[in-house]
Order: C-alpha cells, then structure tokens, then sequence
C-alpha cells in the first residue's frame, strides 16, 4: 500500500499521554485531506490512537507494527 | 293520502338536509381544531429537534475537581483534562485545598511523594520508615527518576499541555483565603472561582471527576 505522507511525527519513547498531544496538536496544523505519518512505542496508543480518531473524527487510514513501534497513518478530514 | 306522503317525503328531505348541514359543519369544526393541535405538535417537535441537533453538536465536557496536592495525585487530572482537549472535548480543572499546590508557581515543579500512609510508596521498606526525615524526598527522586526513564511528562508540561490547548484550570477562592494564597502566587492562565463556578460548568459536563 502507498500512502503520500504530508507530515511525520516521532513518538517513540514517550508515555502516554504525549503520542495523542502530539498527534493532535500536529493535527491541528495540517491541511484537510493531508495525511500524517504517527509513529510510537507506547504499546498503549494502540487502542488511544483509536479512540482518539473515535471522539475526533479524524481517520486512521492504517495502523502497522514494525521492529517495536506502531506506525499510524492518520487522515485529516475535518 | 297523497298529501300525507307528500308531507313525510318532505320531512324527510329536511331531515337529510340538516344532517348534512351538522355533519359539514362539524367537519370544518373538526379540521379547524385538527389543524390547530396539528400545528401546536409541530411546534413543540421542531423545538425539540431544535434542541437534540445543539445537544449532538455540542461538544463533550470533562469537569475534574483536584482535591490533592502530591505530586502522585497530580497526574491524573492534568492528564485527562490534556487528553480530553486532544480529544476535542472541553475541560476544566477545579483546584481546591491541596489541590491549589499543583497550580501555584513556588510550589508545582517540586510537588513530593508521600513516603508515609502510603503502602504502595516506591521505597521497599516498611511503611513506618516512612516517618524518617528524608524518606519523602527519597520516594519523590525515586519517583521522577522512573517518570523520566518512562518518558512521562512532568507536571509542569502537562500544565503546559492544558494551558495550550485550552483547559480551563480555577482556583479555588475559599481555599486561596484559607491557605492565603494569593493570585500572584499562581501560574499564567488561571482563573479564581468557587464552588458555583465549578457547579455550573459541571452541570453541563459528561464527564465529573474527582480526583
């Protein structure tokens, strides 16, 4: 699958609940329709990221799980 | 003979008449008063659709009361009042007695950990040692030292965190009085109030915590 990436964010190493700040905050800067690249460690972002896409609408085209770290591809669309 | 029926012919043909004259006429009263209650019930729906569509638009609310001024009890609210914002939900912190600590500029970047009547205090010794000069400052050190090996945030960044993303924080008045704090012993972007205060944001919330 191909995905153009607009914007990456680094959340390796952080707790939570920094992933999902950070992924918000970068969220809030983008474009609609642009698509950012998310990537933690934190083994519990897996079921945060979801939630947040929950309560915010946001999309999350894809979520992989390379060498330890969990790898989001989230849509903006609102 | 003939007259007679006659007569009954005509009587009857007056009595057809008038029943079809009450029957229009209790028609047309009938959907005058239909029309009317019809109109009514529509008005009250629309003004209850009216106020479902503001309900589902408006957004979540997290109203949280921090009562506890340790730094262990710090956490949680800053936390969930950060991530509720990120969450696109509105929040407030209502920080009352102790809780004033974690928004009051000398005192939050040095909240401690209570090393005593604390069992689950991060120093393996029994909980009485606790009571020794020193011991708090130990499970405090002990405790950040892994926070920052978590890479948690500290408070100070969460205040931050809640700051900029808009999370109303208020500081309790009475509280303030009692323990004579003053508004220039809290940080940037507080706002004072009361009980009331915090009630009436709270009545709205979907989420009341108290931590």
């Amino acid at each position: 699958m191909s995905i153009e990436i607009n914007v990456k964010l680094d959340c390796k190493g952080l707790s939570c609940p920094l992933p999902v700040l950070k992924t918000k905050k970068a969220i809030d800067g983008m474009k609609i329709g642009q698509i950012l690249e998310m990537t933690a460690t934190d083994p519990g972002s897996q079921n945060d990221m979801v939630a947040w896409s929950h309560r915010t609408g946001q999309e999350i085209l894809s979520q992989q799980q390379a060498g330890g770290a969990f790898i989001f591809y989230i849509k903006k669309v609102k | 003979m003939e007259g007679e029926r006659k007569m009954s012919l005509d009587n009857k043909a007056i009595q057809q008449l008038v029943e079809e004259k009450i029957k229009e006429s209790m028609d047309v009263r009938l959907k005058e008063l239909l029309d009317k209650k019809i109109g009514e019930v529509e008005g009250r729906i629309s003004v209850l659709e009216e106020k479902t569509r503001k309900g589902e638009n408006r957004k979540k609310r997290c109203a949280i009361v921090a009562s506890k001024g340790s730094m262990d009890m710090a956490y949680p609210p800053l936390i969930l009042a950060s991530t509720a914002a990120a969450l696109d939900m509105e929040a407030a912190i209502f920080f009352t007695f102790y809780g004033l600590d974690i928004i009051n500029k000398n005192k939050y970047k040095n909240l401690k950990v209570p090393s005593l009547a604390n069992p689950a205090m991060p120093i393996p010794v029994p909980n009485i040692l606790g009571a020794l000069p020193g011991m708090t400052a130990m499970a405090t050190m002990m405790m950040k030292s892994w926070m920052k090996a978590a890479h948690v945030a500290s408070i100070p960044d969460l205040i931050d965190a809640c700051r900029e993303s808009g999370v109303r924080l208020i500081g309790c008045q009475m509280t303030m009085d009692v323990m004579g704090v003053k508004n220039s012993d809290l940080i940037e972007g507080v706002e004072i109030g009361g009980a009331a205060t915090f009630l009436d944001y709270a009545a709205d919330a979907d989420i009341p915590l108290f931590v």
